[in-house]
C-alpha cells in the first residue's frame, strides 16, 4: 500500500462518514429524495459562482453550491405551497431543470471551464490526492482531505449542538414547534448542512454517489436498531466500511472506485434486508413461521378443552377427525400433535387425544387472554 | 429551410416526438398516483442493465441495450415496492437508495468496460445525458414499436388505471388485481423511461415524465385531456429540445430537452386558466376589492342610520371606519360608478339605489362578496373528473 493509496482511503472514508451523518436525518424526516435534488443542483452554484470569480479552486464556489442547495429547497417548497403540484413532483420538477441548465452551460463554456460532466456525474477520487493544499511552500497534504475533513467536523459540531432539536423536529414535528424549537430553523439548517456537504463529496464522487453515500447506510442502519445515537454510530461506521472496502474492490477490478462504494454499500444493504436480526426477511419469515405453529398447538388444546367430558368426546377428540374438524390436512395434523406432545400439552392414548394439565391451563389462558 | 428535409434532423425530432408522447401520457398516470420520483430511480437503474447487455452480448444494437436497461429498471422498481412492503423503510429512501446503487453499480461497469481492448463499447456514455443526434430510422422505428405497444395496452387499461390513479382501495374491494395492475402500470412507466434513454439520457429521463404531465395537469381536471395534453406537451418538448440542441454543436440533448419542458411547466404553473398563478392572483385581488366595497357601503349606510337628517359625510370619517385598511378613494369612486354612492360637498352619501344594497346586505346577513366568494372561490386541489 503506497502513501497515494492511503490517501485515496482516508479521503474516501471521511467523505463517507461526512455525508452518512446528515443522510441519518434526511431518512429518518423522509428526505432522502432531497438529497437527490440538491446533489445535482449544487453544479449550477458552482457553474455560477466559477463565471465570478473565475478561479476553479475558490472557496466561494462551495459557498455559491451551498446556496444553490437551500435554493432549491426553498423552490421545491414554494412549488409545493401553491397546491399546483404535489411535493415529489415538486422536486421532480425542480432539479433537472437546474441541473440541465448547469450541463448546458458548463458544455457551451467548455473551453474555459475545467470542469466536464462526466467528472460530475462520476467524481474521480482516484485523482483527488494530486490536488495538493501548500501553505508557505510547504505540502500538507491532499486538498480534498482538509475539504472534507472540515465538513466531516461542520456536521459533527451541527449534529452534536442541535442533536436534542433535531431528535425532537424529526419525530414530532409539531411538540418541537409547540415548545418553540423553530423546526423551520432546524430543517434549513440541516438543508445547509446537507449542500455543504454534498459539494464537498461531489468533487470525490459525483453527484449521484452522493446520494448513496447518504441514504444507504442510514438505511440499513434502520434496519439495525431502534435507537437513533446508534442509528447514527452505525451509519458511520457502514458507510466507513463501505469507503474501505469499495475501495478495494476497485483496485481488484480496475474501476470507478465511486461505483464501487455504491456497489460494496449496496450489498451491506442487501445482507441487512435479508438477515437483519429483527427486521430481516430471514427473521421475518422465522417468526411467520413459527407463530403459524404455535398458534395451530394452541387451536389444537383450544379444541380438545371444548369436547372433553362432553358426550362426543371419543368422535372429537380422536386424531383421525382433526383432519375434518380443524381442516387441517393429515401431514400437518401429524406435525402439530407431535409438537403439542413434545411440548406437554396433549397425550395419546390409542388414537384418542387427552389435554394434559399443562395444555389445560395453556389453552385456559389463551381463551381469557 | 434546409433544416426541415435533413434527413438526420427529421430522424432526430421524430424520435424525440414519440419519447415525448409517450413518457407524457404514461406520466400522467405516474403523477397522479404520486410516483413523479419513480421514474427517476427508474432511469437511473436502468444504466447497470444497458452495460450488462452489452457485456453479454458485445452488441450495441438498440434492441439489445433498451432491453438490458427495461430489465434493470424494472428489477429496481421491483425492489423499491419490496423494501417498502417488507420494511419499515419509507419510499423516499427506498428510491433514493435503489437510484444511487444501481446508477453506482452502472457506473462501476461502465469503467469497467471502458477499459477493455476493442473500442466497440464507445458511445455507451451518451446514455448518460443522451445523444438525440445518434438515432437512427431503425432506433425511431423501435421507439415507435414499443410506445406504440405501450399506448395501446394504456387504452385497454383504460378504465382500470383510471380507477387506479384516484381510488386504489376502492378498486381493490371492486375485486380488481391490484397488484397485477400496480406491476402492469409500472412496467408501461418502464417501457416509456427506457425508449427516451437514447435520447434523453438516464440522469434527466424522468424529468420527462414529471413535466408534461405537470404541466398538462394545469389547464384541465379531466384525465382524458390531461393524458392528451401531457403527450402533446412530451412532443413539444422533445422536437424543440433535439432541434435546437442539433443546431448548436457539442450539447447534450437531454439537457435541452428538460428545459425546453420545464419552460411549458412554468408557462402552464402561471398561465394555466383557474389554476394558474397568475389567474388566481387575479382573482383574490378582485374578491379583496369587492370586500373593500361592501366594507365602504356598510360604513356609509351605518353613517346614514346614525343621523336623522341624511347628509354627506367627510372621506376622513370613512377613513377613521375603515381602521386605516386603506383604498377608500378608489372603493368610493366604485360605488360611485355603479351609482350607489354620490359625491356631495366634499363629502359622501348613498344613492337611493346604494341604500337598497346596503339594506339587502344587513337584512339577510347577505354579502356581495359572498356570492363573489362562492362563483370564484380559488379551488386548486380541485378532484379530477372521472
Amino acid at each position: 500500500m503506497n502513501s497515494f493509496e492511503i490517501q485515496i482511503q482516508l479521503i474516501a472514508l471521511v467523505t463517507a462518514v461526512a455525508c452518512a451523518l446528515p443522510g441519518v436525518f434526511l431518512v429518518l424526516r423522509r428526505m432522502a429524495m432531497m438529497s437527490d435534488a440538491i446533489s445535482h443542483t449544487v453544479l449550477l452554484g458552482i457553474v455560477i459562482a466559477f463565471f465570478i470569480v473565475e478561479d476553479i479552486s475558490s472557496p466561494l464556489l462551495i459557498f455559491g453550491a451551498a446556496l444553490t442547495g437551500v435554493l432549491t429547497v426553498t423552490l421545491v417548497e414554494l412549488l409545493h405551497r401553491t397546491k399546483l403540484v404535489k411535493e415529489d413532483a415538486a422536486i421532480g420538477l425542480v432539479f433537472p431543470a437546474l441541473f440541465s441548465l448547469a450541463v448546458i452551460l458548463i458544455s457551451h463554456y467548455a473551453g474555459n471551464v475545467h470542469l466536464d460532466v462526466d467528472a460530475v456525474l462520476l467524481g474521480e477520487l482516484a485523482f483527488a490526492p494530486f490536488d495538493r493544499l501548500v501553505i508557505g511552500g510547504q505540502d500538507i497534504g491532499p486538498t480534498a482531505l482538509y475539504v472534507m475533513g472540515g465538513i466531516l467536523l461542520l456536521n459533527v459540531i451541527f449534529i452534536t449542538l442541535f442533536y436534542k432539536e433535531l431528535k425532537l423536529a424529526t419525530f414530532d414535528a409539531g411538540l418541537a414547534a409547540a415548545l418553540g424549537f423553530a423546526p423551520a430553523f432546524i430543517h434549513y439548517g440541516l438543508m445547509t448542512v446537507v449542500s455543504i456537504t454534498a459539494v464537498g463529496a461531489f468533487d470525490a464522487v459525483g453527484s449521484i454517489l452522493v446520494v448513496a453515500l447518504m441514504i444507504a447506510p442510514p438505511v440499513t442502519a434502520y434496519l439495525l436498531t431502534d435507537s437513533l445515537p446508534r442509528m447514527i454510530g452505525l451509519s458511520a461506521l457502514i458507510g466507513a466500511t463501505g469507503a474501505i472496502a469499495g475501495f478495494w474492490l476497485a483496485m481488484a477490478i480496475d474501476a470507478s472506485i465511486a461505483g464501487s462504494m455504491a456497489g460494496v454499500l449496496g450489498t451491506l444493504f442487501a445482507l441487512a434486508f435479508l438477515f437483519a436480526p429483527q427486521r430481516g426477511l430471514v427473521a421475518l419469515a422465522h417468526r411467520r413461521s413459527s407463530q403459524r405453529w404455535t398458534f395451530a398447538q394452541t387451536a389444537l388444546t383450544i379444541h380438545l378443552l371444548n369436547h372433553q367430558g362432553a358426550p362426543d368426546e371419543i368422535e372429537e377428540c380422536s386424531f383421525d377427525h382433526l383432519e375434518e374438524h380443524l381442516r387441517w390436512d393429515s401431514d400437518f395434523a401429524h406435525h402439530v400433535v407431535r409438537q403439542s406432545e413434545r411440548a406437554g400439552y396433549i397425550e395419546r392414548r390409542n388414537g384418542h387425544l387427552l389435554l394434559t394439565e399443562n395444555g389445560r391451563s395453556h389453552a385456559a389462558t389463551a381463551i381469557t387472554a | 429551410m434546409d433544416l426541415l428535409f435533413d434527413y438526420t434532423l427529421r430522424t432526430v425530432a421524430l424520435g424525440a416526438g414519440i419519447l415525448g408522447l409517450v413518457s407524457g401520457a404514461l406520466g400522467s398516470f405516474a403523477l397522479l398516483r404520486k410516483q413523479s420520483l419513480m421514474g427517476d430511480a427508474i432511469s437511473h437503474a436502468a444504466l447497470p442493465g444497458i452495460v450488462l447487455a452489452f457485456m453479454l452480448t458485445r452488441s450495441k444494437a438498440s434492441l439489445v441495450l433498451v432491453l438490458g436497461a427495461a430489465i434493470a429498471g424494472w428489477l429496481g422498481m421491483l425492489m423499491v415496492l419490496s423494501i417498502v412492503r417488507y420494511t419499515r423503510i419509507k419510499e423516499d429512501s427506498a428510491l433514493g437508495l435503489i437510484l444511487s446503487v444501481f446508477f453506482g453499480l452502472g457506473l462501476l461497469l461502465l469503467t469497467f468496460v471502458q477499459r477493455w481492448p476493442d473500442a466497440t463499447q464507445a458511445g455507451l456514455d451518451k446514455f448518460l445525458f443522451g445523444q438525440a443526434a445518434a438515432l437512427l430510422q431503425s432506433d425511431v422505428l423501435l421507439m415507435g414499436l414499443i410506445g406504440g405497444l405501450a399506448l395501446i395496452v394504456m387504452a385497454l387499461f383504460w378504465k382500470e388505471f383510471k380507477l387506479f390513479s384516484f381510488d386504489r382501495e376502492f378498486g381493490a374491494t371492486l375485486g380488481f388485481p391490484v397488484r397485477a395492475l400496480d406491476i402492469l402500470l409500472t412496467t408501461l412507466l418502464v417501457t416509456a423511461i427506457v425508449i427516451g434513454l437514447q435520447a434523453v439520457g438516464v440522469v434527466l429521463m424522468s424529468a420527462m415524465i414529471v413535466a408534461p404531465a405537470a404541466a398538462a395537469r394545469q389547464w384541465t381536471d379531466k384525465l382524458s385531456v390531461m393524458v392528451a395534453l401531457a403527450g402533446l406537451f412530451g412532443v413539444i418538448a422533445g422536437v424543440s429540445g433535439a432541434v435546437i440542441s442539433s443546431a448548436a454543436s457539442g450539447l447534450s440533448t437531454g439537457p435541452v430537452i428538460v428545459l425546453s419542458a420545464s419552460a411549458i411547466v412554468l408557462i402552464s404553473l402561471l398561465f394555466a386558466p383557474n389554476r394558474g398563478l397568475v389567474w388566481n392572483w387575479v382573482r383574490r385581488r378582485r374578491s379583496r376589492q369587492t370586500l373593500h366595497i361592501e366594507a365602504m357601503l356598510e360604513g356609509l349606510y351605518t353613517l346614514a342610520e346614525q343621523h336623522e337628517v341624511q347628509r354627506a359625510h367627510n372621506i376622513d370619517v370613512l377613513r377613521a371606519m375603515n381602521l386605516g385598511r386603506g383604498g377608500v378613494q378608489r372603493s368610493l369612486r366604485e360605488l360611485q360608478q355603479r351609482g350607489w354612492a354620490e359625491e356631495v360637498n366634499g363629502g359622501w352619501m348613498l344613492t337611493e339605489e346604494g341604500m337598497k344594497q346596503a339594506e339587502k346586505i344587513s337584512d339577510f346577513g347577505f354579502r356581495i362578496s359572498d356570492v363573489h366568494f362562492q362563483s370564484a372561490i380559488p379551488n386548486p386541489q380541485s378532484q379530477i373528473e372521472l
